[in-house]
Order: structure tokens, then sequence, then C-alpha cells
């Protein structure tokens, strides 16, 4: 029992920091930015999500304590990952892009990143 | 009844910050678990004017099921992620923007449904359209749109209406 | 066991915190600069748990936790003054 559970948070901090490094080195590799989002925001996340659960397998199993503050962190961090993400492409497109070199919004005008204070005058 | 629902506006919310006390507190105690509800009392009543509306959701066991998809496909957009980074020239990688019509109608409905859109494989999304009809997502890697945008409506979309409304 | 992992995982984290800060000092543009920053940020958090946990107390939690919320709201801070030149309107 004690070996599997070794066994199982060793297992953990290799996948994470895989993980990890893969999400940076994501960030160095990919050449258009709005691609260069997506490895850290995922890539990451697991690599963190990792290493917490090691720390929580390996407190509840050899260590004189139990925390879960760890449970919060991972929470924490997969909910507010979508949200800078959403803020750094928000960015990207306001610094980048224009109306025309986007793609069309459906049955609206046009992206709310675009929306400038005339518009809603009218 | 009506006293009631004005000093607790939100009864999820009163759930949601006792039970983060608790996990801030670290241990279990009757003492934390008073302090944490009286905490879960009181910011939702004095931060009141902030949220009027109270989000619906109909199907609370349906939200469920759809945590465990969403989990199961976090840890597969990871590895998706992952050998894209990995193995794939940029050369060969085809970025793409798709715009997906939403059904959804509610706020929190399609701020689920964008971070889940997010967390998920190879997409992300980026912008709502001004009036909240669209969502744009961008791909990593994605040589076909349509079969994108249709496995986002199928998978995420249709489960999220079943939940909100 | 234990031991060779997380040393494993500190030199993969630790060398992540040293792209991302290649990347910050050379990034061309803003937003590629505000995604290195937030990346250094999460990778913080993983050294900071695994050096709870090679010397094994849960003192760096709270730590830990500050740094994901002051990550976040620096962040989020950083971007939305980019976008209207203002942080609260």
């Amino acid at each position: 029992m004690e070996s599997l559970f070794e066994f199982l948070v060793a297992a953990f901090l290799v996948i994470a920091g895989i993980f990890g490094i893969v999400g940076s080195y994501g960030l160095i590799k990919l050449n258009d930015p709005m691609s260069r989002l997506h490895a850290p925001t995922k890539a990451t996340t697991l690599g963190v999500g990792g290493v917490l659960l090691a720390s929580l397998l390996n407190a509840a199993a050899f260590g004189k304590y139990f925390s879960v503050h760890e449970l919060m962190i991972t929470l924490f961090l997969f909910l507010t990952a979508p949200i800078t993400a959403n803020f750094i492409a928000k960015v990207h497109i306001h610094r980048q892009e224009t109306r025309e070199s986007m793609p069309s919004a459906g049955e609206d005008h046009h992206w709310a990143t675009h929306d400038t204070p005339e518009d809603e005058e009218q | 009844m009506k006293l009631l629902r004005r000093l607790v506006p939100h009864p999820l919310l009163t759930l949601l910050l006792t039970g983060t006390w608790l996990l801030l507190v670290n241990g279990w105690s009757l003492n934390s678990l008073v302090f944490g509800f009286m905490l879960g009392i009181l910011i939702p009543f004095v931060t009141q004017p902030y949220w009027p509306d109270r989000p619906r959701i109909s199907r609370p066991f349906k939200a469920i099921e759809y945590v465990l998809v969403v989990l199961w496909d976090i840890v597969q957009a990871n590895i998706v992620v992952a050998r894209i980074v990995l193995f794939k020239p940029n050369s060969e990688r085809r970025p793409n923007w798709i715009t997906i019509p939403l059904d959804l109608k509610t706020p929190e409905a399609i701020t689920t449904l964008a971070g889940t859109i997010t967390m998920t494989p190879g997409t992300l999304s980026a912008d709502v359209s001004d009036e909240g009809h669209c969502l744009l997502v961008h791909c990593l890697d994605a040589p076909d749109p349509e079969a994108v945008r249709d496995e986002i409506k199928q998978r995420y979309e249709r489960r999220l209406m079943e939940i909100f409304e | 066991m234990i031991e060779t992992a997380s040393q494993f995982a500190f030199g993969c984290f630790a060398l992540a915190v040293l792209l991302n800060l290649w990347k910050v000092v050379t990034a061309p543009e803003i937003a590629d600069r505000i995604l290195a920053l937030d990346t250094m940020f999460i990778n913080a958090i993983a050294l900071m748990v695994l050096y709870g946990m090679a010397l094994g107390t849960s003192i760096f939690f709270e730590g830990a936790m500050i740094i994901a919320m002051l990550g976040f709201v620096s962040t989020v801070a950083y971007a939305r003054f980019i976008l209207r030149g203002n942080i609260i309107e």
C-alpha cells in the first residue's frame, strides 16, 4: 500500500513537471499570438493541478498534517484560467485586429471588444 | 418568506461562501462553520445591489454530469495541446477563427460555456458579439472548423441548455 | 522515488520560469508579455507548493494562495488597463 501511494505521488509529480515545461515551451515555439495563448492556459493548469494533487496525496498518506488548501488553489486556478485567457485574447484583438480583419459576427455587427461609444449612441 | 428572501438573497452563494470559509480554515469545527455561515449571510446581503438577478438552475443533477464531462475533457485537452506543441511543426498547424451562434440567453450560461470552451481541447473563447448572439472561438489546429463548431454545440451547449433553461 | 520525482519537477518548473522570463524580456507585443507574466505566476505557485512538499510543512500554502490571487488580479488589471486605459471606471 505504501509503495502504491509513493508511486502515485511520483507519477503525478513527473506528469506535472512535463506539462509545466511543455506549456512554457509552447509559449516560445508557437508562431502566432493567438495560438500562443493556448499552450500556457491549458498545459499549465494540468501542470499545477498535478503538483497540487501530488501534494494532497503525499500529505494524506505520509505527512503529519492533512490539508485541503490544495483543493482550493486548484479550484481557484481552474476558475480563473479561462478569465485571464479571455482578457488577454481581448487585448490582442484590441491592439492587432480591426473590424475588417475579424470573421463576421453572425447576426450582430461586430465583436464586443470593437465596441466604441459612438455605436452606443446610435 | 419575503423577509427571508430579502435577508438571504442568494442561498447558493451563502452555501458556497460557507464552504470556501471551511476550506480556508483548513479544518472542521463548529466554530468555523458558524462563522463561515455568518459571512455567507453577511456578504451576499451587503453586495446585493451588484447582482440583482439570481441565476436559475432547473436541473442541478445535470450539472454534476456536466462537471464530470468537462473535467475529463480538460485532461484530454492537455494531452492534445501538448502533442500539438511538441510534435506538430508550425507550418502544418491550421489556426482558425470560428463563430458560434448561441442559443443560450442568460449571461451565466454564456459565461460557463465560454469558460468550458477555453478549458477544452484546442479551442479558446476570445470574445462575444456586441449584442451577445455569437461567440468568437480560436482554434489551435482546426482543418475543419464546421466540425469543431458542431461538436461544441452538441457536447456542451446542449447540456447547458438543459441545466439553465 | 518521491525525492527523485520532485527533483525532476523542480527542474522542469524552474526551467519553465526561465523560459517565461525570456519571453517577458523579448516579446514584441504587450499581449505576449501579459501572458508570459501570468504563466510565470502559475509556475511560481507550482514551485512554492513543491518546496513546501519537500520541506514537509503546510506553511507555504498560504503564500501559494496569495500568489494565485495576486496573479489573477494583476493580470486582469493589466489587461483591463490596456483595453480601456483605466482600471476602475
